[in-house]
Formats: C-alpha cells, structure tokens, sequence
C-alpha cells in the first residue's frame, strides 16, 4: 500500500463525515418514529389488529402458500405477454399495404389496452366470457384472468419494444441494408437483437408491475395470496394477514426492482 | 464487369437541392475520388449509387440496367455495390467475424464453415487475424473501419464506395485504413471514394471531381485538377484544404 496522496487523504476524510452525518440523523429520525407514533391515542388498537405476532406466525405459512398460485399465474402469463408483445410490436411496423389490417389492429389494441384500467379488463373478460355459459373448464377464472393479464400487460411491452426499435439509430439500418440485406433479415439479425437488449430494464419494472397486478385476479375468484389474507381477516377479526402478504411481495419486489435499477444504470454508463 | 453511368442525376431533400445535374461515369477499374466541402453533396452521390436514397430525376445505370427505375427491388444492387460509411456502423452485438458473415450467410446461403476460409484470409490480409473474435467496442477505430471495408469485401461487390471513412479517425490511424485502400487499388477494384485526403487522392485517383452545390464543377485527372485547376471556386476550395 502506498501512501494517499493529498487528495485522496481529503477525499477520505471528506467520505467518513458524510457517512458519520448521515448515520446521525437516519437515527434520530427513527428514535423520533418509535416514540412518536405510540403516543397517537388509536396506536394500542392499531397495534393490536395489524401487527399482531400471533395471528401472523399462524397465517404467514398458509399465506406463503398461497403466494406461489400468484408465482404460478405470473409464470404463465409472462413468456405469453412477451411473445405477444414482440408481435404486436412489429405488426406496428408492417408497411405492406396489403397488410395494413393487421397494423390497424396492432395500432387498436395498444391504444385501448393501455387506455383501460387493468381491473376493469379482468371484470369485463373474467366475468363476461363465462358469462357466455362455456362448459368446464373454459369458464375457469384462471383462464380468463390471466387472459386479461395478458392483453394489458403485451400491449406495454409491444409499446416498449417499439421505443426499443426506433432508438436504434438510422446507419444500422443503412449499413445492414448496404450490404443487400432484406427489410425482413435487417430487422430479424440487426436491429431487434440491439433494441431488445436495451429494453430489458424497461420490460423488468413492467413484469414487477405484472407480479403485484396478478392479485387483481382475486377480485374474479382464485384464491391467491390477496383473497387468502381476506379470509384470515374474516376468521380472526384481524388485518395483521394483509401486512404479511405485503411482506411476502416485497420480499420478491424489491430484489427484483432493484435489479432492474442496476440493469438500466450499467446501460446508462456503458453507452456514455 | 460493368461501368457505371449517372445522367442528369437530381436529389432535393425538400427545398435543398443537394444534387443538381449530376452526369459521371465510372468505369470498371477505376478509382474515383470526390473532393468539395461539407454539404457539397458529396456523401449523397454516394447513397444515391448505393440505392439508399432514390434519386427525383435523371438516370443511373449500371452495366444495361437503369438501377435508379422506382420501384425496383434495390437488394441485387447493393449486393454488386458495396458501401463503407464514415462512422463504421459495424453491428455492436456482434464479434468482427459475425458481422462479416451475417450478409454471405443470409444472402449466398453460405454456412459459416464454408465462409471460414475465404473470410479469415481477408482478415489475415488487412492485418486483423487475431481480431477476428472480438466485438467491435473493443476494437479501435481503425481496425473497426478495416472490419467494415472486410465486411462489405466479403460480398464480393464489382464496385466499392467509400464515403468519408477516415474523418472519424485519429491522425495515426488514418495510415492504416488508406494502406486498405491502396491494397484495393492494387487489385483493380472498381472504387468511388467521397474523401477529404487530397493527397491520397492525388497520389491514386484516376479521376477527381470537384463538387459544389450539387454540381460537378470540375474534373479530370489529379494533376491536372490539382496542378491547375480551372474554376475559381476550385482554387479557393483547394488553396483552403491543401
């Protein structure tokens, strides 16, 4: 080890100030919480129906339980949305005018379900098409729940996948297609390779977004982590469940956003 | 073999005019250069050869075939025609051998294995054989401008245009592509070059022509373009840049 230059000596001391700093004040704003909020006269009661250790050591395993259909419905609708949403994508880009129907429709379907609210496609498909009186099990909520999962959730990532595409800059195209490329050979081996990859992060916080939306499903019948937090409140007259389904969430969440964050700033450097 | 004939050619990108009247003939073997300053049109000629911009008037053939007839399908052209660019545009997800195969690949249906030895002995030759594996951020900016001349050389174009590649190099990397071209010269490859290298140009142009405002103001070959030249706007144009 060689000995620290003069600003690296600065530099450092400069470092342990701010960190000392911002350890003091991260404390006392945390020793402010704690003894400030028991001091709200409904805190006994709030304590008692949403943090109580009993009822959430006895729910977090059936609620943990639970989660996985929410795991099982996002894994199925994921690589779907995605195969979806890589179509709608480049039927937007279609400029034969023999299939201009197919960009109309691709140019209809984002406009409307990216205009919706999610629950209101999981309402209008998971109650309607069985209302058609399909016989089993094509009148399974599942089936239907996810479809509009599916719906919405493609026709952002075809959004973002289009974005992808346009940022690739105009002397891909020219170099790909000075060689005699075709159209279709440029945008297969040239340009979606390089937009796909730069929207990873972007279609990550997408998919986060999906995970957490999947529990709207509840609203049409599968019990999944939300409905089975709902039915412990009932039994226990206590919404400690629903902050341990929050935990569980969280748990998958935060890694998963935060993956993407680090994702999107290596890109970011990496293209400076 | 075939010559390549341009007459009256036109091209306004709206209210700009950029080639106004353009008649040049290259013929096979040839090297021409084309000298004039920024905006003279000089970069559109070339994308106009290669089919990446339709012309609005005038003709360019190739060979017996108008290859500026709208409509026609530019793929066969730009296979005949190859193009280097100023800013490389190598394809960066790729390594230094895929982006040579991708176009013999699709196009000639060739198997990677079945390119390997034609496309190491071009890499071998411009002096980048242990490059071949490599992406092209890892490469520096002359050895990535040799990888896009090998790359359109692997499509074995009758003619090559060239248009500006050595204006984003550092000095001491400008040799080491222009060695590439001379190479090519030696070869008898047909070559078209929008060039800002005077003294390259006068050292191996056949012909040299002198652009402003869309127009050929004036041509002929080096020396005497450069010895003495004619058109006052050529003398200022060469007094500026030499």
């Amino acid at each position: 080890m060689t000995t620290p230059t003069r600003r690296q000596a600065f530099e450092a001391r400069q470092r342990r100030r701010a960190t000392r700093i911002a350890a003091a004040s991260t404390g006392a704003v945390i020793l402010a919480l704690i003894t400030v909020i028991p001091l709200a006269p409904g805190w006994a009661a709030v304590k008692r129906s949403f943090f109580n250790a009993e009822v959430f050591a006895k729910t977090f395993p059936g609620l943990a339980q639970a989660f996985l259909m929410d795991v099982a419905i996002f894994l199925w609708c994921a690589p779907l949305i995605a195969a979806l949403g890589l179509i709608v994508a480049l039927m937007r880009d279609i400029r034969s005018p023999a299939l201009y129907p197919l960009r109309l429709v691709a140019i209809l379907y984002t406009d409307v379900f990216r205009g919706l609210p999610v629950i209101l496609v999981i309402y209008l498909i998971g109650f309607g098409i069985p209302g058609l009186g399909l016989p089993r099990p094509w009148n399974s909520p599942y089936l239907w729940g996810s479809l509009a999962l599916i719906l919405v959730y493609a026709a952002y990532v075809a959004e973002v996948i289009r974005s992808g595409i346009e940022s690739i800059h105009q002397s891909q195209r020219a170099a790909a297609l000075s060689l005699g490329l075709s159209q279709t050979d440029t945008m297969r081996f040239v340009i979606l390779p390089q937009a796909l990859r730069r929207v990873v992060p972007a279609n990550m916080n997408l998919f986060v977004a999906l995970q957490k939306d999947v529990a709207l499903l509840s609203f049409i019948g599968p019990v999944e982590i939300f409905r089975q937090a709902g039915v412990y409140k009932s039994l226990m007259a206590n919404f400690t469940p629903y902050v341990g389904a929050a935990i569980i969430f969280l748990a998958i969440t935060i890694p998963a956003t935060r993956y993407a964050d680090h994702l999107m700033n290596k890109q970011r450097k990496a293209r400076s | 073999m075939d010559r390549l004939h341009m007459e009256n050619v036109q091209k306004a990108f709206g209210a700009n005019r950029v080639l106004d009247g353009i008649d040049l003939v290259i013929e096979p073997g040839q090297m021409v250069c084309l000298i004039g300053a920024s905006g003279s049109g000089k970069s559109t000629l070339l994308r106009c050869m290669n089919l990446l911009e339709p012309i609005d008037d005038g003709r360019i053939v190739l060979g017996a075939q108008d290859i500026s007839e709208p409509g026609l399908d530019p793929q066969p052209v730009r296979q005949r025609i190859g193009m280097v660019f100023q800013s490389y545009n190598l394809f960066p997800h790729m390594s230094a051998i895929e982006n040579v195969m991708l176009a013999p690949r699709r196009i000639k249906s060739l198997s990677r294995d079945a390119l390997r030895p034609e496309v190491t002995a071009l890499f071998e030759r411009f002096g980048l054989a242990d490059r071949m594996e490599h992406y092209p951020d890892q490469l520096s900016g002359g050895q990535q401008q040799r990888v896009a001349i090998i790359r359109a050389l692997a499509m074995r174009p009758e003619i090559m245009l060239f248009d500006e590649i050595t204006s984003a190099l550092d000095p001491e990397l400008v040799a080491e592509v222009l060695d590439v071209l001379r190479s090519l010269r030696d070869d008898g490859m047909t070559m078209v070059l929008a060039t800002h290298e005077m003294g390259f140009a006068r050292e191996l142009a056949d012909v040299v022509c002198f652009l402003d405002q869309g127009r050929i103001l004036e041509m002929g070959p080096p020396e005497q373009l450069f010895g003495a030249p004619k058109e006052a706007r050529t003398k200022a144009f060469l007094s500026r840049v030499l």
